[in-house]
């Protein structure tokens, strides 16, 4: 018998172009995902080169990053951006490319569009111009962000030049507690790895609560995978995977299916494979998580303090901890809990699909937005957007006093006016808290939606599973499948 | 892409970790569709107090730092979003390269196919390169690629790892796509074995 192989071998290996001494591995790309920002200059070097794309059939883009969120039929305020748009626009029309653009139906955060469309596939490559392209390895894919001039490698050639990382399973044993999410639970990897933890790595995520996650909550996962310092991170696929794929535009139909689906249940690692690295996290342990300072390492319980740099032995990571909680503003020892926000923000790549859109409406149903704060709700696609009208989400939203957006990165990269004020604390949903992320002088406290709910609701900083007991609500015993 | 050789030049020390792209080149600068005139907006959260205006304080602004072409961060340079904004904006500034202990993964990729060296140093070493330029800004390091070599101030000689296909590609100032493309035959025969013919 062959070598007991992990998932992410049987995907590297079967993609293996050229392995020539001295050079790195020439990789297969299946599937390559493009927008707006990290495109046009790749598409220059093509006309350079007079190169065409070679593979417009595995090529797909999309607008998302600095497009509005409101007023899509109004000219857009932001002269350069509009540019850079038109210039995707042109650019597809010239190399073949298909382009969900701003009058598309499925237009969206291209994380959300591809697993929705089908395009998203177990036993993948895929590849974008974006480090949360870690998102699709939730569907079992190997998934990782590249930069520009690897795009346009990709344009001309549909390979990458890239060395075989190694590979680092995380085991999430036991289940979540109500109130406890995907978001917590990658939350909680990278505090306590660090956000260089996984570098050279690919995650994979396996063990019982991995396995009760729904897709959307496995999306979340992999999503942030970039933030614990791994490329890439995957979810074996199973029945759960399968089901959200089968019947979707570009799914695989009739005979190609039942073959599609015979070699995806043989993608899972063999008994005995072996892992470079490997941790297991108790996840039945897990509280809601938050981060307090400048990266998504800095974070922590729910309950807890705020770490003290003081006791830091090393000086430079004395100082970066202590610069973090200087642009916070945040006092050492002291609880998070009940500290005043000003905004919250509800989307991103990480947790704007419509499983938790609804698990925030049904906790902010008949409460309130407090007075003081503005909460945007931005949806991950066109898509999303109108299944969420048609169950009403968006009036719950609306009526709680929350704001109801147009799809888009929004206020996750704050590129398209969408951002805080200097000054202003956020509660968000999304993946980043760097400096002024998201906006010049904005603090960022990131966590889950329900967290991002409970504290929009008391203005302040809040323990969903306050809320959740107060309600009584029997729904959330399934807060812990997002 | 410039040829990399050799390097001597005065240091920035910047002894952060984990300095993530949106501090080297904030997303309000990515509205751009060309690698040009990103200098501008190079750590410029850190750089301006305001719009335009200097902060006095931060390395790039201070007199004693102009024209040094090494920049010198703490841990995990890099960190963060996939845009190569980051190191075109290095580059526009003129940095030639960067010293840390470890660089992000896409970063680094990213460096490397423009010309921008990423220098991993072990942590003694680093330890002393950053107290020697704190103590002289005028001090001096050398960098020579061909040998994988760095010379301190004090002239403490110490190696850095880089993949052979990447220093040769440095060396010669020639871009890796070259080399994709003179794959193409292997690359259709790959595709005619996985029926991915279009």
């Amino acid at each position: 018998m062959t070598n007991p192989k992990t998932l992410f071998d049987k995907i590297w290996d079967s993609h293996v172009v050229v392995d020539e001494d001295g050079a790195p591995t020439v990789l297969y790309i299946d599937l390559h995902l493009v927008h707006e920002v990290t495109s046009p200059q790749a598409f220059s070097g093509l006309r350079e080169r007079g190169l065409r794309v070679r593979r417009p059939d595995r090529t797909v883009a999309t607008m998302d990053h600095s497009t509005p969120t409101t007023g899509l039929e109004l000219p857009m305020f932001d002269a350069q951006a509009a540019r850079q748009l038109d210039q995707l626009a042109q650019n597809c029309r010239d190399f073949g490319v298909p382009l969900y653009d701003m009058d598309s139906p499925e237009r969206g955060i291209v994380h959300v569009i591809g697993p929705e469309l089908g395009l998203t596939q177990p036993g993948k490559t895929i590849v974008c111009g974006d480090s949360h392209t870690s998102t699709h390895g939730a569907f079992g894919a190997l998934a990782f962000g590249i930069g520009t001039s690897e795009v346009e490698h990709v344009l001309a050639t549909q390979c990458l030049l890239q060395y075989r990382p190694q590979t680092f399973l995380v085991n999430f044993d036991g289940q979540l507690a109500p109130g406890v999410a995907a978001k917590d639970m990658i939350l909680a990897l990278i505090a306590q790895i660090g956000i260089a933890g996984g570098n050279g790595h690919v995650f994979e995520y396996a063990g019982p609560a991995v396995r009760n996650l729904s897709m959307e909550g496995r999306m979340t996962l992999c999503n942030m995978s970039i933030e614990g310092g791994a490329r890439a991170g995957m979810v074996a696929p199973d029945e759960t995977t399968f089901e959200y794929v089968a019947g979707r535009p570009h799914a695989p139909q009739g005979q190609d299916w039942e073959k599609a689906l015979a070699a995806w249940r043989a993608l899972p690692s063999d008994d005995g494979a072996q892992y470079d690295r490997s941790m297991t996290i108790d996840a039945g342990k897990l509280e809601p998580m938050i981060t307090y300072g400048t990266n998504p390492g800095m974070g922590m319980p729910i309950s807890q303090p705020v770490p003290d740099p003081a006791g830091d032995s090393d000086v430079t990571r004395r100082a970066s901890l202590e610069k973090a909680l200087r642009y916070m503003e945040l006092q050492p020892g002291r609880p998070l809990l009940g500290h005043k926000i000003d905004v919250v923000f509800l989307g991103s790549c990480t947790n704007s699909r419509l499983s938790d859109l609804r698990e925030a409406a049904r906790l902010i149903r008949g409460r309130k937005v407090a007075a003081g704060v503005r909460m945007l709700v931005v949806p991950g696609s066109e898509n999303v957007r109108r299944q969420a009208e048609a169950e009403g989400l968006d009036r719950v939203f609306v009526e709680a006093g929350a704001e109801w957006r147009n799809a888009g990165c929004s206020m996750c990269i704050a590129m398209n006016g969408d951002q805080l004020a200097p000054g202003q604390y956020a509660v968000s949903t999304s993946n980043r808290n760097f400096e002024g992320r998201q906006g010049p002088g904005g603090r960022t406290f990131l966590a889950s939606p329900l967290t991002a709910v409970a504290s929009a609701v008391n203005g302040q900083v809040t323990d969903p599973r306050t809320l959740l007991t107060v309600s009584g609500d029997r729904h959330f015993q399934s807060a812990g499948h997002l | 892409m410039k040829p990399f050789t050799t390097l001597t030049s005065a240091v920035v020390p910047l002894p952060y970790n984990d300095v993530d792209t949106d501090q080297i080149i904030p997303a309000s600068y990515l509205k751009v569709t060309t690698k040009q005139g990103l200098s501008q907006g190079l750590f410029a959260r850190w750089r301006y107090v305001s719009e335009g205006k200097p902060d006095p304080d931060f390395p790039l602004n201070q007199q004693k730092y102009q024209g040094a072409q090494i920049l010198l961060a703490g841990d995990n340079f890099g960190c963060g979003s996939s845009r190569e904004h980051a190191p075109w904006a290095l580059l526009g500034y003129g940095f030639r390269a960067v010293i840390s202990t470890s660089f992000a993964d896409i970063f680094r990729n990213n460096a490397l196919k423009n010309g921008l060296l990423p220098v991993a140093l072990a942590p003694q070493a680093h330890k002393q390169l950053l107290a020697q330029v704190q103590a002289n800004p005028a001090a001096t390091v050398t960098i020579d690629l061909r040998s994988q070599t760095i010379t301190l101030p004090d002239g403490q000689q110490t190696a850095f790892p880089i993949d052979s296909f990447s220093k040769t590609c440095l060396l010669q100032g020639v871009d890796q796509l070259g080399y994709l493309l003179k794959q193409m035959r292997r690359i259709e025969e790959y595709e005619e074995v996985r029926e991915l013919k279009n």
